[in-house]
């Protein structure tokens, strides 16, 4: 079985480590006028619990 | 070498995956509309359109293969009496999915997929539908009213007050804006009557809003049947 030869620095682990890192999720606008949250795109708005377009297309999902 | 089925592999032995789908679809039909994970409803979706299409021909031999899958018999007689009936003249589409983010917990993704057209047929979403529609359309209709009758008492206003500078508006504590469009003075905050909503001077949709009508103080527009822009109406 391969093992690794030298012992990991703690530098070297700290450089891995930081290029880890976190991005934004891109959010749209509630199409709902009286809610306007923030939201993920293609989703229920978790604030007013409505989904899809403006007007008869729109339904409400979660009570 | 076969052609792999799309989608997860689910449970932890193939029996379990039959069973899983298949309870899976059966509640579906039971209830028009079901909570799940994203992958158990993508697994789900084509077998439910396949037994839908069944039930659409309706013979024996097609019952029989729904009954292999499906094993409550009133599930099945619903989904070929009422269900196939109601898709007679849709060819194929009788799932829908929405997507209603992660769950707590495991942060899986779960969505909601449901019967299309079934929203107004199943008794829980009537029930649902009632609950909802009286109290988001009491509010408007009131408004609504409320303009009417204030729009025939304004129209009478209208003809005594037409020399004076600030038209009284519709409602109390309103005006009606000046012939180029700019605030009365005293009246700084904007109503729109499209979405029956007001803004104040620092509302962030202050400048793009057209106003039919200003108000003087928010308590004046709340009275009027107006929200504040930026409420949502849950809160």
């Amino acid at each position: 079985m391969a093992v690794p030869k030298r012992k990991m620095s703690r530098s070297n682990t700290r450089s891995r480590r930081a290029q880890w890192k976190t991005t934004a999720p891109s959010l749209v606008t509630c199409v709902n006028p009286a809610c306007r949250a923030k939201h993920l795109q293609h989703t229920v708005c978790p604030t007013c619990g409505q989904y899809g377009a403006k007007g008869e297309r729109r339904q409400v999902v979660e009570s | 070498m076969p052609t792999p089925t799309k989608g997860s592999r689910l449970g932890g032995s193939p029996a379990h995956e039959k069973l899983i789908l298949s309870n899976l679809a059966t509640s579906l039909f039971e209830h028009g509309a079901i909570t799940t994970t994203a992958s158990k409803a993508k697994r789900l979706q084509p077998l439910a359109e396949s037994m839908i299409t069944k039930a659409k021909r309706g013979d024996l031999n097609s019952r029989r293969q729904v009954m292999k899958r499906i094993k409550d018999k009133s599930v099945v007689h619903v989904l070929f009496t009422e269900i196939g009936e109601r898709y007679a003249d849709r060819p194929g589409g009788y799932t829908r999915i929405i997507k209603l983010g992660p769950r707590k917990g495991d942060n899986a993704p779960m969505v909601k997929i449901e019967l299309v057209e079934a929203l107004a047929d199943s008794p829980k979403a009537k029930k649902t539908a009632a609950k909802k529609a009286p109290a988001k359309k009491a509010p408007a209709k009131k408004a609504a009213a409320k303009a009417d009758d204030a729009a025939e008492v304004q129209d009478e206003v209208k003809d005594e007050a037409k020399a004076s500078d600030v038209t009284a508006g519709k409602y109390e504590g309103s005006a009606a804006p000046l012939a180029d469009g700019s605030a009365p003075e005293g009246f700084d905050i904007k109503g729109n009557e499209n979405s029956m909503k007001f803004h104040t001077p620092d509302s962030p949709w202050y400048d793009q809003t057209e106003a039919e009508v200003w108000f003087s103080t928010e308590d004046a527009a709340v009275a009027a049947g107006f929200t504040k822009a930026g409420e949502t109406e849950d809160k």
